[in-house]
């Protein structure tokens, strides 16, 4: 099987795969719209990867030439930002506020649940910063004492879960206004909240990546008494 | 493609900024919060990326999927730890989502007296 092992190190492979996975997951949602179409497309290429015994490392090649897209993406967050300005306007307080009280709600929550589960001090210190973008959640849990991947990992998982049930579960808990839920995905869940939520709206979406911007600020502030404690 | 080069461009200047003025950033957030302060400023208009921006908005979900394929790695390493891992991890993301949406709910509908602007 060495043809299929040649294919598969090249770069092309990681970027073709992403790239049909995709495809299938955007047309999966538009038929089932509770299917999301991250979790789909990461799920199915795990499945494969896995299924057909292809090395990470040769899917990463080209799955890393995919991530590097994510900059200007993010840079272009300015364009719903801009436009949201004028529903924001008078709210900005608000926003602020919500999310340095979400912020801190995310690490009293972490640090208590690791301790009533009698969860690892390592682990923890590694899930605190988990809110915030991920390149912040890395340096954070280095900065106290955890281990960085894992903190890059803990700000993934939670901006999947966040962006899958963040809505729905806003809806059920009665919040409607599209500044409080764009504040509360880009809070819990950063871009890939923020991403989920530009599929609907330009507005949640722009005050999503405002409140994304804010707790990368905010949450490494708040982890400066931490470093005091331990 | 005009756009796309702006955007390239303030990721750069992101990129300078956090990495020679040590701004404790990522170089994208400092990309897009430049980028805000420009179409405030009129620096730039809002016509030169809106193309670009929006196509990269509308995919942005794909630029995830790989980091997200990353975690396989990890998985076998959590090993006895999952039920404590995925059980803070879960009840955490809720709490944050609730807390941060009931509160900004409750402070956007109170509207604080004397806000002017």
């Amino acid at each position: 099987m060495t043809a299929i092992e040649e294919i598969t190190r090249q770069p092309l492979f990681g970027v073709a795969l992403t790239v049909v996975f995709y495809a299938i997951a955007q047309t999966l949602n538009r038929r089932w719209r509770w299917l999301h179409p991250l979790f789909v497309t990461a799920g199915g290429m795990i499945v494969l990867l896995v299924a057909c015994n292809i090395p990470y490392e040769n899917y990463k090649a080209g799955g890393d030439i995919v991530t590097f897209f994510l900059g200007p993406a993010t840079v272009a967050l300015a364009v719903p930002l801009y436009k949201s300005a004028q529903a924001m306007k008078g709210k900005i307080r608000a926003i602020v506020l919500g999310s340095a009280i979400g912020s801190l709600s995310g690490l009293l929550s972490v640090a208590l649940l690791m301790w009533a589960l009698n969860g690892v001090k390592d682990t923890m210190l590694s899930m605190l910063p988990k809110s915030a973008t991920s390149p912040i959640a890395i340096e954070l849990a280095r900065q106290l004492g955890g281990t960085p991947e894992l903190g890059g990992v803990f700000a993934v998982l939670t901006g999947l879960l966040g962006s899958m049930v963040g809505p729905l579960l806003l809806r059920k808990a009665g919040v409607r206004s599209d500044i409080a839920i764009g504040t509360a995905v880009g809070t819990a869940s950063h871009g890939i909240g923020t991403a989920r939520l530009l599929r609907d709206s330009e507005l949640r979406g722009g005050v999503s990546g405002f409140a994304m911007g804010l707790s990368s600020i905010i949450t490494p502030l708040l982890c400066i008494p931490i470093y005091w404690l331990t | 493609m005009g756009g796309l080069a702006i955007l390239f461009g303030y990721q750069c200047i992101g990129y300078a900024a956090h990495r020679f003025l040590e701004v404790p950033l990522p170089a994208n957030v400092i990309g897009l919060i430049l980028l805000v302060v420009s179409l405030f400023c009129g620096w730039v208009k809002v016509e030169w990326i809106e193309l670009s921006a929006q196509f990269l908005l509308k995919h942005m979900m794909i630029f995830f999927a790989p980091t997200i394929v990353g975690t396989i790695v990890f998985f076998s390493r959590i090993g006895d730890e999952w039920v404590s891992i995925t059980l803070s991890l879960v009840g955490s993301a809720l709490t944050v989502l609730l807390v941060t949406g009931w509160t900004t709910a409750w402070l956007v509908k109170r509207k604080p007296k004397g806000e002017g602007a």
